[in-house]
């Protein structure tokens, strides 16, 4: 049962050595973020899109946060994104005209709805988990598309816009400014993903990677792992609803097709082509996916199925997904 | 003191009677041996005792409080740990982040978010202590899927005794291993229960291990107890030479 020290030895200078990569590449991610609006619009970019690039990568690393670090994949993400949405439209048009405010009422929409439905769900797994995920998102869907009195309808929620930040001493129009927008959606982002990695690093983190990793021997750890697994699920609620709160923003507008399944399953693809089992992943599978978009939809109306292409062949030729192949590739 | 008091279980499985009338008591410190043909109701017993699921009829009790009912993970926190017969692990993981998720658990820090540096030191000694008894800390940073059939048996008993708890429950620790990782493990078990006093009860097909380790000895047969005593008088009893050789008894 004993082996040379050497392997271990050396395999600890790898993780070493590891560590070290990781820590230039998280400089490296957080270089590139903090300077995008500088270098997008030389490479035929906008600050517009980068903004988009953070929420949708947001969101979909919080659909990841369940699927990627707890093992559990939900297929209605997307209802807690929209709800995130309309909270926040709600908050600005009827409540009061605060930008803040209006992230907090979308996040806790999300968040508490997420919760309550969550409860409720927990108890499935596999296909099933992600049939009644489905279920209970096109319930939302159906309700933002049919209470038109309220919501919109078809049309979507409008009639509100993003509102300065108002500091007393000093405003910031993130209004008509789109680069200071941006670095206010960046610092959202910013302190979302660091209380996102906070949790993972945690005891409570290492329950959910103990469920994924192995439910039964969860279980027989003294893990409940039904409750564990609603905590995250409601977590990830929270930091979606979170997300698509700043998507009302970006966007000055509430779609119901923020809700539809459709959405969660673009998610999920980020997740899994940017790879599920990296942090960053999904990051970068929205970047892919919306600079795609961006460029293909003003080639093409049909830009989807080369959205989808790319996506078999990611899932083909890396199955860790694009961020995952490099972490395998340094590994090796 | 009884640590665990089994009085009359039965399970039922459609028409099949799995485990039938068993009843068990087993005093702190002791090692008892639970053998018997196969087919004959041991991992079954097993699975009630641990809160796989809930006997047909019967009780159970561990540490004088009825848990006949109560689900696995509580009955973990209360201080009963296990392994499966087929090796339960987290491959992905280090085989340090395997121990520590078992000693993060029964320091009661599961639901925390954020940990104290003190905390922090406090479950890493823990950890280390634990690999150190196991003979594992050498391979503290390997991964535990890649490690040798034997080894990941010797992380999963360290995973359960990661939970400290007041009863070891080991399914075929030696399931699947050479004469070599056998008496590597069977080694373990003896300086678990004789150097640290665990209290331990093991299904073991292996019979050198069996009377080389026990106690006492449970021998079950077709779901019925057929007979208990100390090695001396298993190796003797006619009951039991009969099951074994498949003679009509």
């Amino acid at each position: 049962m004993s082996e040379p020290v050497k392997t271990s030895l050396s395999l600890k200078h790898l993780r070493a050595l590891g560590s070290q990569y990781r820590g230039i590449a998280l400089v490296a991610i957080w270089a590139v973020l903090l300077l995008a609006p500088y270098w997008m619009p030389p490479l035929g970019g906008y600050t517009a899109l980068g903004t988009r690039v953070l929420v949708l990568g947001l969101a979909a690393m919080s659909v990841n946060f369940l699927l990627g670090f707890t093992g559990v994949l939900s297929f209605g993400h997307a209802a807690y994104f929209g709800l995130g949405a309309y909270g926040a439209g709600f908050a600005l048009k009827f409540l009061a005209p605060s930008t803040p405010l209006s992230i907090l009422c979308g996040m806790l929409l999300g968040g508490v709805i997420g919760a309550v439905l969550g409860a409720l769900i927990v108890r499935r797994r596999g296909v099933y988990f992600a049939m009644v995920t489905i279920a209970f998102g096109q319930v939302f869907y159906y309700i933002a598309f049919q209470w038109s009195s309220v919501t919109g309808g078809d049309d979507g929620l409008r009639g509100f816009s993003r509102q300065p930040l108002d500091f007393g001493l000093f405003t910031i129009d993130i209004l008509s400014n789109s680069n200071a927008f941006y670095y206010f959606v960046l610092f959202c982002f910013a302190i979302a993903v660091g209380v996102m990695g906070f949790i993972l690093r945690s005891p409570l983190g290492r329950t959910m990677i103990a469920i994924r990793e192995n439910e039964r021997r969860a279980r027989f750890l003294g893990i409940p792992v039904e409750r564990h697994i609603w905590i995250a699920f409601t977590l990830s609620c929270f930091f979606i609803g979170f997300a698509g709160a700043l998507y009302a923003l970006v966007n000055n507008f509430a779609d119901p097709r923020g809700l539809h399944y459709s959405q969660s399953g673009d998610f999920v693809m980020m997740a899994v082509m940017g790879g599920m089992r990296t942090f960053w992943g999904p990051l970068l599978g929205a970047a892919v996916f919306v600079v795609l978009q961006d460029y293909l939809s003003s080639v093409t109306i049909n830009w989807m199925s080369f959205v989808g292409l790319l996506f078999v062949l990611v899932v083909l030729f890396f199955p860790r997904g694009l961020l995952g192949f490099i972490g395998t590739k340094r590994e090796q | 003191m009884s640590v665990l008091d089994i009085q009359r279980v039965s399970k039922r499985f459609g028409s099949l009677i799995a485990v039938q009338d068993v009843s068990l008591n087993v005093q702190k410190g002791e090692l008892r041996a639970i053998i018997g043909p196969n087919g004959a109701g041991k991992t079954t017993f097993f699975n009630l005792i641990s809160g796989f699921f809930a006997p047909t009829a019967g009780t159970i009790a561990f540490d004088g409080r009825d848990i006949t009912s109560m689900p696995a993970s509580q009955r973990v926190t209360l201080g009963m740990a296990r392994t499966f017969q087929i090796t339960e692990i987290f491959p992905e993981l280090s085989v340090f982040e395997n121990v520590r998720i078992g000693a993060e658990v029964a320091a009661g820090f599961r639901l925390r978010p954020w940990i104290s540096r003190a905390e922090k030191t406090e479950v890493d000694r823990r950890v280390t202590d634990t690999l150190k008894l196991t003979g594992l800390e050498s391979k503290a940073d390997r991964r535990v899927g890649e490690l040798a059939h034997g080894d990941q048996r010797a992380a999963e008993i360290a995973m359960a005794l990661a939970l400290q708890p007041h009863l070891l429950l080991l399914d075929e620790p030696t399931a699947g291993m050479g004469d070599e990782e056998t008496y590597a493990i069977t080694q373990l078990v003896r300086r678990l229960h004789r150097d640290s006093n665990f209290t331990i009860v093991l299904i073991e097909h292996d019979m050198r291990v069996v009377f080389h380790l026990a106690d006492r000895i449970t021998v079950l047969d077709q779901g019925k107890l057929l007979a208990e005593g100390t090695p001396a008088e298993i190796a003797a009893n006619d009951a039991v030479q009969a099951a074994y050789l498949g003679k009509a008894a």
